[in-house]
């Protein structure tokens, strides 16, 4: 039976078995299929067959100007530990919530008037003429409580793991300030509709900015833009919710990926490797005694200890 | 952390993710599958919840009680619990910062080994009172009136009152026992004593000198605020 990533993934991104490797057969049956007489050559066939290699072209000729199978491959193939759970999903689920955010609100900006005359008048639009306008607006509303909900969860997990430990110490501080800025999106786009609860909820909040010590009146005045909270806090606020905030949210989602493919996602603290836990280097032969045996003949049994393989998207090395 | 219990996590990470699966196709699939579910239930709340607009804002307005999204409530509730003036700084900006600064310097103070909860106990213990304080402060900022409340005893009987005063935004101007505002206005906590009942509705109904008119509430309303106002002596 083939491999359901062989099934689900295009020729030129699959991960290329090793030699030897238990599965590869020892002729390639892609070609043995090209070389063999096809039943009824007609035309009709030949067009079908060309039609179903011209996304594999397609595929193969980007990546070698891209050269990015390599990347692709590591990252898709690369191992999650054992004991990975839904626990797991927490920070995918998160990221998933940003992006229903991003769109929804490319929808609604479509729409909106950053106005302090239209602003009200344009979100009553988008709810009352807009087709599905209000049902975005719903999605946009709402999916801002799912991501803070998704966040502290994901925060939870990765607390209570113990995830922030070293190597990962940076993707904490990254994360953090994520939430911060997840924070910063609640409080601006709530003044966007306009209506009395933002309108007041901005005042006290700018109010709130104020009272710090010493920063404090600075911050809310750059807030406010002005004596009275009016047309320049909205389109301040405007500007922070459209452009400053999600750049920064986008990069340091780059930058927190980066980071989970590079040094990998950790396994609960329970998970047992299977072997006792001893200082010296191990090798993986061990493994494949005293474990279960994942590899029974896995390609690297015979290299010692711990190595960064390369298939696997880069291990976590000292 | 010392290098040799680096060392020892490293290793030790390694081979659990030897005897991992692939990232793709089984993580893949439940995180797939994850995020089926948040669209769904966003979707699910967008339908069944809908984006209601509010009366549109309006500076002028002195009787509107703010209310901040739900997942402020808990700085909200810190702010209403903290009312002395010289205190208010450290509700606002103090304990929020101090919180931040520690969530974000974790990975630096927190440097020991050992990774399962139960085995952490400071940690774990910290991570749960935080939690509980963040849920308890959520629920009590949900279920407070506002900020305005009227913390003092109030006889049955004049509780409406006492609501009305709360919600119209009296306090911004007046102060009333332990709530309120000293200043611009008169202070309330005694005002029976010393006013009729029927200056007292003039006073609303007219708005002297630079108070507001409240000509707009309900005759009953008004006759519940002059109960409960000329009943404080």
């Amino acid at each position: 039976m083939p491999k359901l990533s062989d099934l689900l993934v295009p020729a030129p991104l699959r991960k290329t078995p090793k030699p030897g490797e238990a599965g590869v057969p020892t002729t390639p049956a892609p070609q043995d299929l090209k070389s063999a007489p096809p039943e009824r050559p007609t035309d009709l066939g030949r067009t079908g067959e060309k039609a179903l290699e011209a996304p594999m072209e397609a595929t193969a000729w980007i990546d070698q100007r891209l050269a990015a199978s390599g990347f692709l491959t590591g990252m898709l193939f690369r191992k999650v530990p054992k004991g990975t759970n839904w626990f797991y999903t927490l920070g995918s689920a998160t990221l998933f919530a940003f992006i229903v955010q991003a769109v929804t609100g490319v929808f609604l900006a479509m729409f909106y008037t950053p106005s302090a005359t239209q602003a009200y008048s344009s979100i009553a639009h988008i709810n009352n003429d807009v087709f599905l306008g209000q049902f975005v607006h719903g999605m946009h509303k709402w999916g801002a409580s799912v991501m803070v909900i998704l966040i502290f969860l994901h925060m939870g997990r990765t607390f209570f793991f113990g995830a922030y430990k070293y190597p990962r110490e940076l993707n904490w501080v990254i994360g953090v300030v994520l939430l911060i800025l997840t924070m910063t999106m609640a409080f601006t786009g709530y003044l966007l509709p306009f209506d009395q609860r933002s309108y007041w909820a901005s005042i006290v909040g700018i109010n709130i900015n104020g009272t710090g010590p010493i920063v404090g009146p600075y911050l809310s005045d750059f807030l406010r833009a002005g004596p009275e909270l009016g047309a320049t806090t909205l389109s301040r606020f405007y500007a922070i919710h459209m452009l400053l905030v999600p750049g920064a949210i986008i990069a340091l989602i780059g930058a927190h990926l980066y980071l989970v493919v590079k040094l990998g996602t950790t396994a609960p603290p329970w998970t047992k490797t299977g072997k006792p836990r001893v200082a010296e280097p191990t090798s993986d032969l061990d493994a494949g005694v005293s474990g279960n045996g994942y590899h029974p003949n896995g390609a690297g049994a015979t290299v010692a200890g711990v190595r960064v393989d390369g298939h696997n998207g880069g291990g976590a090395t000292a | 952390m010392k290098a040799t219990d680096k060392q020892a996590y490293l290793e030790e990470y390694e081979l659990l993710k030897k005897k991992g699966k692939p990232f793709f196709p089984y993580a893949v699939m439940k995180d797939s599958a994850m995020a089926l579910i948040v669209v769904g239930v966003i979707i699910l709340m967008s339908l069944l919840l809908g984006a209601e607009q509010g009366p549109k804002a309006d500076p002028t307005t002195t009787t509107y009680v703010p209310r901040p999204e739900w997942y402020f409530f808990f700085l909200f509730e810190v702010l209403r619990v903290i009312k002395p003036p010289e205190l208010v700084p450290i509700a606002t900006i103090g304990i929020p910062t101090v919180c931040m600064v520690l969530l974000l310097l974790l990975p630096f103070y927190d440097r020991g080994p050992e990774r399962r909860p139960e085995r952490r106990p400071l940690a774990t213990t910290a991570g749960i009172l935080t939690i509980l304080a963040m849920g308890y402060l959520t629920y009590a900022g949900a279920t407070a009136g506002s900020p305005t409340e009227i913390d003092m005893k109030v006889a049955p009987q004049y509780k409406a009152g006492a609501e009305i005063v709360a919600g119209s935004g009296c306090l911004a101007c007046h102060k009333l026992g332990e709530n309120g505002n000293n200043g611009p206005g008169p202070e309330l906590t005694h005002i029976g004593d010393r006013i009729p009942r029927a200056a007292i509705i003039r006073s609303i109904e007219i708005g002297p000198s630079i108070m507001p008119s409240f000509r707009e509430l309900p005759k009953e309303k008004l006759n519940q605020l002059a109960d409960f106002l000329s009943s404080l002596n």
